[in-house]
Order: C-alpha cells, then structure tokens, then sequence
C-alpha cells in the first residue's frame, strides 16, 4: 500500500459522495407525500452530481491513496475507529461503477417505475443504496466497511420487500437479510480478530504490520473475511439467497443484485490483498469457492424458465469467475476487478432489458411465454443482444477480455490445479453460452408464446437510452480496460506493477479454447432448444440433472433440512421447557415456600401487608446484626 | 453550578411532583396528565444540566452530597455519580417524558384512578434516580427495595388480563434477590468493621478493603443473585416475559429499559470494584450464564406468540450481551456495557412503544392477528422497522456502537465466549424480522381488517351451486365480493411525538457515539483498576507494532 497523502482538492470533499445520495434518502423519506411529484427527479439529480463528482475526484488523483480523516467515529481504550475515506486507484474505479451504472439505473427506474403508487419510496431506497455502497468501498477500515456492508444490506432488504404484499417478495427479503448476516458474523469476528492481535482496523495499520502475524492466524482471518464475501455476493455455500432476491423490481436486480452490491465479496478480497498475500491456504479455499460457485450458477441457469432467475444464476456463475481471480493472487487481482467491471456494464445492461422484456409483458417473466419478440422490441433487442454476445465472450466484446484473463492466469498457476480450474472454468463458459443463447431463442425468436391479452411494445426512451448507454458499455468496456487504457497500470500503486506474466499457455490457445467452448454452447442450445417448439408448461418427465439444476443443486433443500427445520423444532422445544420447566420450576418453588400455588395467584390483597412485614422483619435483622457488630 | 444539589433535585423533584399529582382531585386527570409531563420534562433539564457539570476528566465521583443518616451505623444519605450512573440518569430524564406521554391514553381498571397511574410514575422516577446516585451501599439497598413499590403497582393495577399473576410474580422474584443482597450488605458491614475497626456503608471506603477471597465470594453471589434477576440472566429469567407482557406499556419500558439495568450497573459498580478477586474467579460461570441467555433467549424469542413477551426475551438476550462486556475486563467492552445499557433502554424502549401503538389499534397481542400493516400505516411500520433494526444492532443505529465495542472488546479476553455470542447476531437478525414480516408486510389481514358482510360475499356462492356451473354462477353474481380492507389509522401527532426523538435519538447515537463514550469510558478504567484490569485497554498480542503504521 502507498504512503497516504492528505486529502486535498476536490478530494477534501469526497465525503460528498455519500452525503448527496444519503440527504436525498432523508429528503424522500422524511418529506412524505410532498415529495410524491418530485422525488424521483432528486433522486436521480444526486446519484448524477455524485457521479460528475466522483469523475472529477478521479481525475485529480494522479495514484496517490488519499485519506480524507473526518471525524472520530468511536475511540475507547486502545480501540479508535476513525471515520475517514480512503480514495484511491481502487476505490475510486468502484465509485465511478456504482454512481455511473447508479446514474443510469436511476433514469430508467423514473419509467420503470412510472406508474407504481410508490415511486418515491423506491427512489429514497436506491439513493440509500448508493450512499451505504459508497461508503463500503471508500471507507479507510475495517469498521466503516462494515457499516457500509450492513447498510447495502438494509437497502437490498427494503428493495427486494419493495412490493411486501408478496408474501414471496417479503420472504425473499428476509432470507437475503438473515444469510447475508452468517456472512456478516465472519467479516465480524475477522475485525475482532484483526484489532485482538494488531490493535487497529484501519487498512493502513493492519496492512502495515499483518506481516508480524503468524501464518495461521493470518488464514484465519482469510477465512472469516472469506465467509463475509460469500454471504454478500451469493457464493457457495450461501448463494441461495441470490436467485430469491429477484423478487425485488428489476431495477434493483440490475443495480444492486448484479452490478454493485453483490461484487462487495470481490471488492473485500481485493482490498485485503495485502492479507491474502500472506496465506497461500485462504487464497486456495477462494478458489475453490469460487470454482464450486461458477459451475453451481451455470448449471443452474441452464435450467431456468424465469427470465430474471436465469440471469441471477448467471450472477453467481460470473462472481464465482471473479472470486477464482481474485483467489489466484497477485496473478489474478486485476483480472477479477476488470471483469467485474464489465459484468458490471453487461449484467445491468441485460437486466434492464429483461425489465424492458417484463414491461411488454405485463410483468410476467416465464420465457415460456414469450417467444418472437425481436420484431416488436428492436431496441430492446439490439441492446440485449449485445449485452448476450458480451457476456458469453463473443470475439472483441467485453467478456470475451476480461473472462480470457481469468482463464489465462488460471493456467498460469502453472500447476494441476491451475490446470483444473482453468478447464472447469472453460467448461462453464460453454455453459455459459448454452444457458444464455437458451434465453436469447425463448426470449426474442420463434413463434410467440404469449399469454392471451399481452401486446408487447417498446420502452419509452427514458428506459432504452440507459439501455443503449450500457449496450456501448458492453461493447467497448473489455477493449478500453484490457487494451486501451489497461485497468492493470491504473491500479498499479494498489497491486504492484503489471509484470509480463509466464504463460504457460499461450493466451492465443487460451482464447481459441474458450471461443470453442462458447461456439458449442450455442450450438447446443441451437439443437436443443432453437429447433423445437417450446411447450408452455415445463416438461415434467426429465432427467435426474435437470430436475437437479432446477433446483439449483437442492441448495434450498439442504439448508432446509439442515438449518431450518431443526431450528424450528429446537425452538418449539425451547418454548415448552422454558413455561413448562425452568418457570415451572421456580413456581413450584414459590408455591412449597408460600403455600399452595393456587393461594400464590390469589395472594394478591393481603400481599403489600405481607411485604412491609418482611421488610420489617428485614429492618429488625439488620438493625440486630448491626447492634452486635458495634457492640460487640 | 457544580455546587447545586443536582442529584438531590433530581429525586427530590419527582417525589414531590408524585404527592402533587395524587393529591389532587379524582376529576382532574388532565391536569394530572400535564403535571407529570411537566415534572418529568424538569427532570430531563436537571440531568441534562448535571451532564453539563459534570467534568469527564475530573474526579471518580462528582456532584456528590453527603448527609449523616443514621450515624450510629455509619450510614449516610450519600450521593454522587461516574460516568456510569450519569449516563444512566440521562435515559431515565429521556425515558420518563416519553413514558408519560405515550400513556396518555392509559385508563384504569375498575374503579381506580388513573392519576394515580402517573403519581407512582414520578414516584419510580424518584427512586431510580436514587438507586444510581447513591454512594452508599445501605442507600442503595434502600432505593433498590423501595422501588419495587411503585412498579409492583403499576403492573398489578394498570396491566393486562393476567396483571396479577405477573405482578406477585415480580415481586416474589425480586424480594427473594433483595433479601440475599441484604445478607449480603450486611456481611459486607461485618467485614468494614473487622478491617476498619468501624463499620461503614460508604463505597469508596469499602472498595478500599482487601476482603478474604473466600468471603469475597459468598458475598459476590450474594450481590450477585439479586442482580442477576434484576437484569435477568438465564435461568432466573422467567418473571421478565410474565411482566413485561402484562405491565401497560409506559410501565413496560420503564422496567426493561431502566429497571432491570440496576442488576447490569450493580454488577459493573458493586460486584466488580468491591470483590475483585471474587469477580475474577467467578467470572467463567458468570459467562456461561451470560452467553446462554444470548442464545437460548434469541432463540425463545422466536417462538413467540406474544409481540410483549417476544419483546421481554429479546431482552434477555440483549442482558446477556452486557454481561459479557462487563465480565470481559477490558475497558473496551466495559465501555461498551454501559454504553449498550443506555442504546438498549432507547432501542428497546421504542420497540415497546410501537408494539404497543399497534397493540393500541388491534386490540390483541398476538402477532398472529396482524398482517400488511405497512400498506395502511407506512409511519408506524417504519417506526417499528427502526426499533427492530436498532435491536438487532443494524450499524447506523446507536445499538451497533455498544455491541460492537462489547464484542471487540471481549473477543482479545475471551474468544470462545465472543465467537458464541456473535452468532447470536444471526438470531437476533431472525426474530425481528419475523416480527416485522409477520406484522407489516404480505397482503392485509387479522383483527383490523374491515370485514365484509358475510351475508352479502356467501349468498351467492351457495346459490350458484357446485363448481360445475362457475360460468352461470359469475353470471349470476350480483356484485364482486367485497375487498376486505385494512382499517389503520397511522401514527397521530401525540404518537409522532413519542417517536420522533426515540428514533432521531437512535440514528444520532449510531453515527456519533463518542460523547457518550467520552463519559463512561473514564469510569469504567477506574473500575478496570478495580478489577486488576489494564486500564488503558486491550494490548495488541503483537506488540512491535509501533510504528508499523
């Protein structure tokens, strides 16, 4: 990590950044109704003025790592938690990522959301997104980090029980709030582990001086950082609530349960490098996580009939990508963060397009239902369909960069089990190929499906020139961070110089391998898919595998089985034993000591006669004991 | 300003501000009404004041009166405060204002009067100010005991359906605690006189003393029991749920909020300082106790019927959380103990107070007899979202502060019990969010929906025969059935105004925690001398870090 520099410039004032989006919240929220006709307008204005903000903050920052310290947040003892922003190579990539697609998501959410009752609300909520997601990747430590981290929670809370009439939306909340908490508990114990053993949590201080750690306590704190990156960004073993999380309106699956929040795992890891650095062991439990998630996802979404589920599974098979690079090392760091920035462009960009999709559909989302919409949506479309080609790894496109230098620094391990992850990595972007192109044929080709009364129709603007901006995005994002303006010089002072790796296979093959991969996968789903008819019901007589990926490897069922219905049980049990047992027992007690129990409910009348007597009998005991003591 | 008699105003207001509003006439409730307000609005300025007076960096304990009470057994009417007891004074001066307006509304039972109600309010006020403020072991027993008085009445006159059982139930459990503790305060006079040659009551004397440890620890358990069913640690839990389900809500608050704390503040002011070696000993046990309740009360929580009782166990676990802060010895989780006692009296306060304003529309309960809240009084759904947020220590909310500090706190002393009670931020994230889910959200349902008139929806159905003929039966319909709707009116502006500085008083704590701990942490380093603690804090293991950073 490079020495700090005190904040200066505009970057004195990048607490700006969370404080527009943060009193935009408080505006919506506190202001009623009166802010009904308004509101949306504010909250698109402060996302915007926090992205021009954080674009000019970028442009004076030249790789220093500035430290804006504000106030103390809590000091006790040795602890002192400060309240300060670190703004960075790192963190300033991710503030431009989370207020430009934030900008662009706010825009289309005023007609996405045109005629629901509750614009506003909605409008407060993703403000309060932007603001606790600001804070989580510009905060200095550990504890602000979390205070941020938490915060996104809530907001992904309040946006997935946006429509809380659901009872599935309102559910889906819950379960995303409660397994994002298991994650919370290790990054928790992490701090507590960290400040036990360091004394600080502030990044400067912990990165200054992990290296006295012994290498076991090192990995431990790997590990725990680990568990809080998989509950946040849905990696095994808690992706399942991800996929749920789709009850929340489109919007919000794009901006938060695709393009920023679920990424904060790949962020935690990326920015505790220095500690990954030290523990080759943790780093192979994030592969591993990371290489069990991406094929998990891409299985699943093979699987999907609802449109927004498919591209949820698709969500967790791509951060399982980002968690194998990242997991890789000094290798892999870049590679990770420049798909994830990619992803974040293609991934929000589909999203929206499958809400555009949604929008023509009367909000349904079974692609069984749909079918032959290409001709009634051009924008929609087109866009789409680049935000498909660059996802799968089309030639040129985004992925087709950032999603080969994973590949590529897998194989560069230079070991077996570089080799093994590069080829399951490989695999699954076949898969990731078949699910999509699956999605790309029920969607937008073939005879329509649709429901009797449903008359598709394009976006009105507001919605497709966001989509149109992420398309470009999509497009342009892997050429312009790979090749033009390389990701990997920009975070140099983060990471360390880009030095010309050893391939061990040649990135020629590496790329030739994948676009093999892909080519297969989309003729498989050509054959599979695009040269039948698809039924409008799911066939019920399938395979063990598919029946298997349906339910997305019976992740629910597990965690049923083995967390929720024993804690219900168990807290049942526990209801009983304590009225029946502990209080029974104690009344038993009370009853023996004062006569019978049925006496002790009716003891009522004479009972503050009997409590002045033994307070008597109490002043006569101690005035006895008191009179020995002294006189005697 | 130093030389006021602040703490002495402070219980002395109150008390006469009781006589006043059950002096006057039984038709004059109103202005009963307004009295306490008054009263209890003066109180909020006097401790506010006090604060001010108050030098955090000066001596242990300030703004201190004494007069000789009973001289021949060397007690005193001895008053002052740390930080520790300040802070507590602020959440009673807070607490008692949005107490008293909350229970505006409150009416009597039979033929009591309900200024009555107020007058043992202030009269509770009174005496909880005392039991912070003494200094003198004897006082402290006098308050301790007395104040079950006015309690005791405010739950068997003033509560719901089963007021009696649970009232007689508080007592029973608290008398038997304060009569160990009377043993216990009386071994401790025994003792003073051995060693002084003179007995005393006063703390600073008695801290003073090098008790035998074997005795140490006889009259730790004694001290120790009471105030283990004061804060209730599990297993001498089970009054709490009784009675913080059936007190009225004003009562209910007063009684987690501030009540119970005496048990968490005489472990951290008595216990710690008067039997070091004893607390050291016993402390594992102490623990165990602490770190159980976290769980298995988290757990109780869950199941649940009674949007009271799940309250009192949320309770129960958040007791233990402080438990384990003090018991950890570390000046961090000290500090953040005292801290949680207040942040808890506010965030759990506020749950009770919105549980009690939904309880105030429907009637009942039971959670099962709400549903989809939210869509009719969003107002109230956001109040009770904060509270219940600010209970499962959500950072942003003054909870996360204080058990963020007891776990960083206790983790370095005490890993084993931290880890196991981190994991009960899981639960805690389950039982709020059941209770929100269960109330607020899904479609509209339960006793406040508007039912339909259910011979206007059947008729038809049954006329329009079996399932064979649904076609001529939608013909035949005359009407589509009605919608039940809900029928809530949202939060009025006497409620806004119990809200509004609960919730504002939660989201300003959470970010800005610091004066707060500015006050308590000197206090709790003193005790840490006590304890034979480090006062400056935790010491890094990996102690060349100097430097580094």
């Amino acid at each position: 990590m490079p020495e700090l520099s005190p904040a200066d410039g505009l970057i004195a004032s990048s607490w700006l950044l969370i404080a527009l989006p943060l009193a935009g919240a408080a505006v919506l929220l506190l202001g009623g109704r009166r802010t009904d006709r308004w509101g949306h307008l504010l909250g698109v204005a402060t996302v915007v003025s926090a992205f021009v903000l954080g674009l000019l903050c970028t442009v004076q920052l030249d790789g220093r790592a500035v430290d804006v310290d504000l106030f103390t947040f809590v000091s006790v003892g040795s602890l002192d938690v400060r309240a300060g922003l670190l703004f960075d190579p790192l963190s300033a990539v991710f503030v431009l990522l989370i207020t430009g697609v934030g900008a662009l998501i706010h825009v289309y959410s005023v007609g996405y959301m045109a005629h629901d009752p509750h614009r506003r609300r909605f409008f407060a909520y993703l403000n309060l997104f932007v603001a606790a997601m600001l804070l989580l990747v510009l905060g200095d430590n550990y504890v602000a980090l979390y205070v941020g981290w938490e915060g996104v929670g809530l907001a992904s809370y309040l946006l997935i029980a946006f429509w809380y009439e659901r009872p599935a939306a309102a559910t889906a909340a819950k379960k995303a709030f409660v397994m994002n908490r298991v994650g919370d508990v290790g990054l928790a114990l992490a701090i507590f582990v960290l400040f036990a053993q360091l004394g600080t949590v502030s990044y400067a201080g912990v990165f200054g001086s992990v290296g006295l750690l012994t290498g076991g306590t090192v990995t431990a704190i790997g590990l725990l950082l680990l568990l809080g990156a998989c509950g946040k960004s849905g990696q095994f073993p808690l992706q399942a609530w991800l996929p749920d999380a789709m009850e929340g309106p489109t919007p919000v699956s794009a901006l938060i349960h695709a393009a920023t929040m679920v990424t904060a795992g790949v962020y935690l890891i990326a920015r505790s490098a220095p500690i990954y650095d030290l523990t080759p062991a943790a780093r192979a439990a994030v592969l591993a996580v990371g290489a069990i998630t991406l094929t998990i996802g891409a299985v699943a979404g093979c699987a999907q009939d609802d449109v927004k589920k498919v591209l949820a599974y698709s969500t967790v098979s791509q951060i399982g990508y980002m968690f194998l690079a990242v997991g890789l090392g000094p290798i892999g760091y870049v590679a990770g963060l420049a798909h994830l920035l990619t992803h974040g462009f293609f991934k929000a960009g589909l999203f929206l397009g499958a809400g555009s999709v949604m929008h023509a559909m009367d909000d349904s989302v079974d692609m069984r239902r749909f079918g032959g919409l290409a001709s009634r949506m051009k924008t929609t479309f087109v866009t789409f369909g680049l935000g498909y080609l660059a996802l799968i790894g089309f030639p040129f496109l985004s992925g087709f960069y950032t999603k080969d230098a994973i590949i590529e620094a897998a194989f560069d391990r230079g070991d077996g089990w570089g080799s093994l992850l590069g080829w399951v990595a490989v695999l699954a972007a076949g898969l990731t190929a078949f699910y999509m192109t699956r999605l790309m044929l029920m969607t937008f080709a073939g005879r329509p499906r649709w429901e009797p009364g449903v008359h598709p129709h394009e976006s009105p603007p507001v919605m497709t020139v966001p989509m149109v901006l992420l398309a470009v995005g999509s497009v342009l994002a892997g050429f312009l961070l790979v090749v033009a303006f390389p990701l990997e010089e920009w975070l140099a002072p983060v990471f360390g110089a880009p030095t010309e790796a050893e391939h061990v296979v040649a990135p020629l093959t590496v790329s030739l391998l994948v676009t093999a991969a892909m080519v297969l996968g989309v003729l498989a789903a050509w054959v599979f898919v695009g040269r039948r008819e698809v039924p409008v019901t799911a066939p019920v007589r399938v395979s063990p595998v598919t029946r298997a990926a349906r339910r997305a490897l019976y992740a629910d069922t597990v965690n049923e089985s083995l967390f929720m219905r024993p804690g219900q049980w168990l807290t049942r049990a526990l209801v009983f034993i304590d009225n029946r047992g502990v209080d029974g027992a104690v009344n038993g007690l009370a009853a023996t000591l004062g006569g019978s129990s049925s006496r002790l409910g009716r003891a009522q009348t004479g009972f503050v006669r009997s409590y002045a007597l033994s307070m008597l009998g109490g002043a006569v005991v101690v005035a006895g004991v008191l009179l020995a003591v002294t006189v005697g | 300003m130093t030389d006021f008699p602040w703490l002495l105003s402070m219980i002395v207001v109150p008390a006469i501000g009781a006589a006043a509003v059950a002096a006057l006439p039984r038709d004059r409730e109103a202005l009963a009404k307004q009295l306490a307000l008054g009263v209890s609005l003066l109180v909020l300025v006097l401790a506010v004041l006090a604060t001010v007076a108050f030098d955090a960096g000066g001596d242990r304990f300030q703004l201190t009166t004494s007069v000789a009470w009973i001289p021949d057994f060397g007690v005193d009417f001895a008053l002052g405060v740390d930080g520790i007891a300040l802070v507590m004074l602020l959440l009673i001066g807070v607490l008692m204002p949005v107490v008293v307006l909350a229970s505006w509304r409150e009416t009597a039972p039979g033929r009591r009067s309900v200024r009555a109600f107020f007058a043992w309010l202030l009269l509770l006020e009174s005496l909880m100010v005392g039991v912070f403020a003494a200094t003198d072991v004897f006082l402290f027993y006098v308050f301790f005991e007395a104040m079950l008085v006015p309690m005791y009445f405010l739950i068997g006159s003033f509560g719901g359906p089963r007021r009696q059982y649970a009232a007689v139930k508080f007592f029973l459990y608290s008398l038997v605690g304060g009569l160990v503790m009377l043993a216990a305060v009386i071994g401790l006079y025994v003792v003073s006189s051995g060693e002084l040659g003179e007995g005393t009551f006063a703390f600073d004397a008695l801290r003073q003393i090098d008790i035998d440890p074997g005795v140490q620890k006889l009259l730790f358990l004694g001290f120790f029991v009471a105030f283990a069913i004061k804060a209730p640690l599990v297993p001498f839990h089970t009054w709490l749920p009784d009675s913080g389900a059936e007190a009225p809500i004003g009562g209910a608050v007063l009684l987690v909020g501030v009540l119970d704390k005496v048990g968490t503040f005489g472990f951290i002011r008595y216990c710690l300082p008067l039997f070091p070696d004893a607390s050291r000993d016993l402390a594992p046990f102490v623990l165990v106790l602490a770190v159980a309740g976290i769980l298995y009360a988290a757990l109780l929580a869950m199941g649940q019927s009674d949007m009271k009782r799940l309250v009192s166990y949320t309770s129960i676990a958040h007791f233990g959380f402080i438990a384990l802060g003090i018991f950890a010895f570390t000046t961090e989780a000290g500090t953040g103990a005292v801290l949680y006692m207040v942040n808890h009296g506010i965030s759990t306060g506020l749950l009770f107070l919105a549980v009690g304003m939904l309880i105030a529309r429907g009637g009942s309960r039971q959670v099962s007899d709400y549903g989809g809240v939210a869509s009719q009084a969003p107002v109230l759904a956001g109040v009770l979202l904060v509270a219940g947020l600010a209970s499962l220590a959500l950072p942003g909310t003054n909870s996360f502060v204080s058990e963020f500090l007891v776990l960083i706190g206790s983790f370095p002393t005490r890993p084993v019990f931290t880890v196991l009670a981190t994991v009960g931020i899981i639960l805690a994230a389950l039982y709020v969010l059941i209770l929100y889910q269960r109330t607020m959200h899904g479609p509209p349902r339960g006793v406040l929906l508007d039912e339909p008139e259910p011979s206007e929806t059947l008729e038809p159905a049954v006329s329009g025969g079996g399932g064979a003929s649904a076609a001529t039966a939608t013909v035949t319909a005359p009407a589509p059935p009605a919608v039940p709707r809900l029928r809530v009116p949202d939060l009025g502006r006497r409620e806004l105004a119990v809200a509004v500085p609960m919730v504002a008083l939660i989201i300003a704590l959470g970010f800005y925690p610091q004066p707060l701990v500015r006050l308590i942490e000197p206090a709790v380093a003193a005790t840490m001398v006590d304890v034979g603690a480090d006062p400056a804090g935790v010491q890094p293991a990996t102690t060349d870090v100097e430097g580094a950073d």
